[in-house]
C-alpha cells in the first residue's frame, strides 16, 4: 500500500512537469501579450516592464527560470495584480475554493446517497422513479442555469437568501447547493446501480436468513458493496468540482481560485495563469490519489491489484 | 409458388439491430425523446428561415425602439434589450449548439475509436503505454486547457470543435479498447488473420464495425456532454461571437438581466435543458436496447 502511494506520487512529477511545459509554451506562443493595451505604451516603458518581468530573456531561459522558481515555491510576480506575488494570491484564494468544494461534495453525498439507497430498495416503484427523475434533472440542468434560477426564486422573489457573497453562512447555501446538485444526481444514480447489483448476491440472502432487520441488511451489508462505484467516482468528481467552481464563483461573485484563473486567462496574466493551472492540476492529482486510497481501504479486490 | 410458401412459414431470424429497435420502441420515454429531438432539429434548422420569410426579420435584426419586451403574439419568446426577437435567436442559437454538439462528438468519436481499437488490437506493451496515457489525461482538469486555448487563440468555432473533441475522446477509447480485446480472440478475426489481411484492414474493416453498438450508445451520451461544455464555455464568454449566438451565450445574456426580463433566461434554458433531457433519455434507452446486460451506470 505504502509502495503504491509512493509510486503514484512519483508519477506526479513528470505529469506536473508536462503541465507546466504545455501551459508555458501555449501561453507564450499565443498572439498578444499582457501589455497589449488600448493605449500605446511608450517603447521605453515597455522595455522596462519586460525587463522587470524577465520577458526580455530568451524563451528557454525564461522557462528554466520559471521551473527553478516553481521548485522553491516562487511562482513569480503577477502581471496584472502586482500588489501580491502569484503564490500569495493563491494562498489567499485557494481556501475559499476548497471550502466551496467541500460543502458542495458534502451536500452531494447527503442528498445523493439516501436518494440512491431509497431508489434501490424498491426498484421500479414510485420510490425509485421520483428520486431518479430528480437525478436526471440534476444532470440535464447545468449549474449555470440552476444557480441563476435559484437566485431568482429564493433571493429576488422570496427574499430568503442573499444574492451574492461569501461571508455569512446564509450566503454560502446557494452556491454550495448549486455546485453540488450535479454530483448529488450522479451519486444517486451510481448508488442505485451499485446497490441493485449487490442486493442480488448470496451474502445478502445469508444476512437476511440470519434474521437481520431489513435496515441492517441494507445499511450494514448492502451499502458497503453498493458504495464502491460512488467511491470510484469521487476522483473524477473532484476535477469536475474545481472546474464547476469557475462558473459558480462567477455567478455568486465568490473570491476563489476558479475566478482568479478565468480572470487571469482573460487578462493574459502569464504567471497567474501558470500558477493557478499548476495548483489546480496538483490538487486534482492529489485528490484522485486520495480517492484511490479510499477505494483500496474499502475494497479488498482493489487492494490486491495494487500489490 | 411452393417455395414462397415455404419461406413464409420458415422461422425468420431477427438481426441484432431489429431486436434493438423493437426494444427501443417499447421504451416510451426514449421514443418521446426521439420525437422531441426531431422537433428540435427541424425547428432550429428551418425555423429561422420560416420566420424570416413570413415575419421578415432575422436573429440579428434589431428594433431598438421596442427594446426588451415580454412574450407577446408577435414575439412569442419576447425580445432582448436591442429588440431582437428571442424566438429567432433561440432557434438560431440552437443551430450552433447542435452543430457543436454533433461535430465535436464526431471528432471525439474518430479519435477515441481509432485510439482504443489500436491499443486493444495490438495489446501487450503498446496497449499498456497507450492506456496509461489515457489514465493520466483522465486525471487532468482538461477544461482548464480548453479555456486557455479559447482565450489565447481567439473564439474560433473550428478551434471549439477541436478543443472539445480533444477532451471527450478518453472514455470512448476505453470502451472501444475493452470491446476490441474481447473481439480479438474470436474465430472470425482469426480467419481474417489466416487470410493474411494486413493489420489496418483487420482493425478498420472487421473489428471496428463490430464495436458499433456500444459506440452508438456512448456517442448519444457524449452529445449532451459536449453541448454542456459548449454552453459552459459560452457562458464564460468563450463560445461563438456576437451577433451569432448559442444557447449558452443566450443564457449568459439572460442571467445578466434576469430580474427585469426573466424570459431572456427562461426560454434558452428550457431549450438547452429540454434537449439535454431528450438526449440523455435516448442514450439510456439505446443502452438498454443495444446492450441489455450493461447496468444503468
Amino acid at each position: 500500500m505504502i509502495r503504491f502511494i509512493l509510486k503514484r506520487i512519483a508519477t506526479f512529477i513528470p505529469v506536473l512537469l508536462a503541465i507546466i511545459t504545455i501551459t508555458f509554451f501555449m501561453v507564450r506562443i499565443a498572439p498578444g501579450g499582457p501589455f497589449d493595451e488600448e493605449r500605446k505604451v511608450p517603447e521605453e516603458t515597455l522595455r522596462q516592464l519586460q525587463k522587470a518581468y524577465n520577458l526580455d530573456a530568451p524563451l528557454y531561459r525564461q522557462y528554466l527560470d520559471y521551473l527553478g522558481g516553481v521548485v522553491t515555491g516562487d511562482l513569480g510576480p503577477s502581471f496584472k495584480k502586482p500588489s501580491r506575488t502569484v503564490s500569495e494570491w493563491i494562498v489567499l484564494k485557494l481556501p475559499v475554493s476548497l471550502e466551496l468544494g467541500c460543502y458542495a461534495l458534502l451536500i452531494a453525498l447527503c442528498i445523493g446517497l439516501p436518494a440512491g439507497i431509497l431508489a434501490a430498495t424498491r426498484p421500479n416503484t414510485m420510490q425509485d422513479y421520483v428520486p431518479m427523475s430528480f437525478a436526471m434533472g440534476g444532470i440535464c440542468i447545468p449549474n449555470f442555469v440552476l444557480g441563476p434560477l435559484l437566485v431568482l426564486v429564493f433571493s429576488l422573489w422570496l427574499g430568503w437568501l442573499p444574492v451574492t457573497g461569501w461571508n455569512t453562512p446564509a450566503e454560502k447555501i446557494l452556491p454550495s447547493f448549486t455546485l453540488g446538485a450535479v454530483y448529488a444526481a450522479y451519486i444517486a444514480r451510481l448508488t442505485r446501480g451499485g446497490m441493485l447489483e449487490v442486493m442480488g448476491q448470496d451474502y445478502i440472502r445469508t444476512a437476511r436468513a440470519k434474521g437481520l432487520s431489513e435496515t441492517a441488511v441494507v445499511l450494514r451489508h448492502g451499502l458497503r458493496g453498493g458504495l464502491l462505484p460512488v467511491i470510484a467516482y469521487l476522483g473524477p468528481a473532484t476535477a469536475g468540482l474545481l472546474t464547476g467552481s469557475f462558473v459558480i464563483e462567477k455567478i455568486f461573485l465568490i473570491p476563489g481560485l476558479g475566478r482568479e484563473f478565468v480572470d487571469a486567462a482573460f487578462n493574459r496574466d502569464y504567471t497567474m495563469i501558470m500558477g493557478t493551472v499548476l495548483v489546480l492540476a496538483a490538487l486534482v492529482l492529489v485528490l484522485n490519489l486520495v480517492a484511490d486510497i479510499l477505494q483500496a481501504l474499502l475494497d479488498p479486490r482493489v487492494r490486491m491489484s495494487m500489490k | 409458388m411452393m417455395q414462397e410458401a415455404l419461406f413464409e412459414n420458415a422461422e425468420s431470424g431477427t438481426s441484432l439491430w431489429q431486436d434493438a429497435w423493437h426494444r427501443l420502441q417499447k421504451n416510451k420515454l426514449a421514443m418521446l425523446s426521439v420525437f422531441i429531438l426531431l422537433f428540435v432539429v427541424l425547428t432550429t434548422v428551418t425555423g429561422p428561415w420560416i420566420i424570416d420569410a413570413t415575419q421578415g426579420y432575422s436573429y440579428r435584426e434589431t428594433e431598438t425602439t421596442l427594446g426588451a419586451s415580454a412574450p407577446s403574439p408577435e414575439h412569442w419568446f419576447g425580445t432582448d434589450q436591442l429588440g431582437r426577437d428571442l424566438l429567432t435567436r433561440t432557434l438560431h442559437g440552437g443551430r450552433i449548439s447542435l452543430l457543436v454538439g454533433l461535430v465535436a462528438t464526431f471528432v471525439s468519436m474518430i479519435v477515441g475509436v481509432t485510439y482504443g481499437a489500436i491499443a486493444g488490437f495490438i495489446g501487450g506493451r503498446t496497449d499498456q503505454v497507450m492506456m496509461r496515457v489515457v489514465d493520466v489525461l483522465y486525471a487532468l482538469p482538461f477544461v482548464i486547457f480548453v479555456i486557455i486555448l479559447m482565450v489565447l487563440f481567439g473564439r474560433n468555432i473550428y478551434l471549439l470543435f477541436l478543443a472539445i473533441g480533444a477532451v471527450e475522446w478518453l472514455t470512448m477509447a476505453r470502451i472501444v479498447r475493452s470491446q476490441v480485446i474481447s473481439l480479438r480472440e474470436k474465430e472470425f478475426i482469426e480467419a481474417t488473420r489466416v487470410m493474411g489481411l494486413p493489420r489496418y484492414q483487420i482493425i478498420f474493416q472487421h473489428i471496428i464495425p463490430n464495436t458499433l453498438g456500444p459506440v452508438i450508445v456512448y456517442v448519444t451520451l457524449t452529445v449532451p456532454q459536449v453541448m454542456l461544455l459548449e454552453a459552459f464555455l459560452s457562458f464564460l464568454g468563450l463560445g461563438v461571437q456576437a451577433p451569432m449566438s448559442s444557447w449558452g451565450a443566450l443564457i449568459q445574456d439572460g442571467v445578466g438581466t434576469m430580474e427585469e426580463y426573466p424570459w431572456m433566461l427562461l426560454f434558452p434554458s428550457l431549450a438547452l435543458s429540454g434537449t439535454l433531457f431528450a438526449l440523455n433519455f435516448l442514450g439510456d434507452g439505446l443502452r438498454d436496447a443495444l446492450d441489455p446486460k450493461a447496468s444503468k451506470d
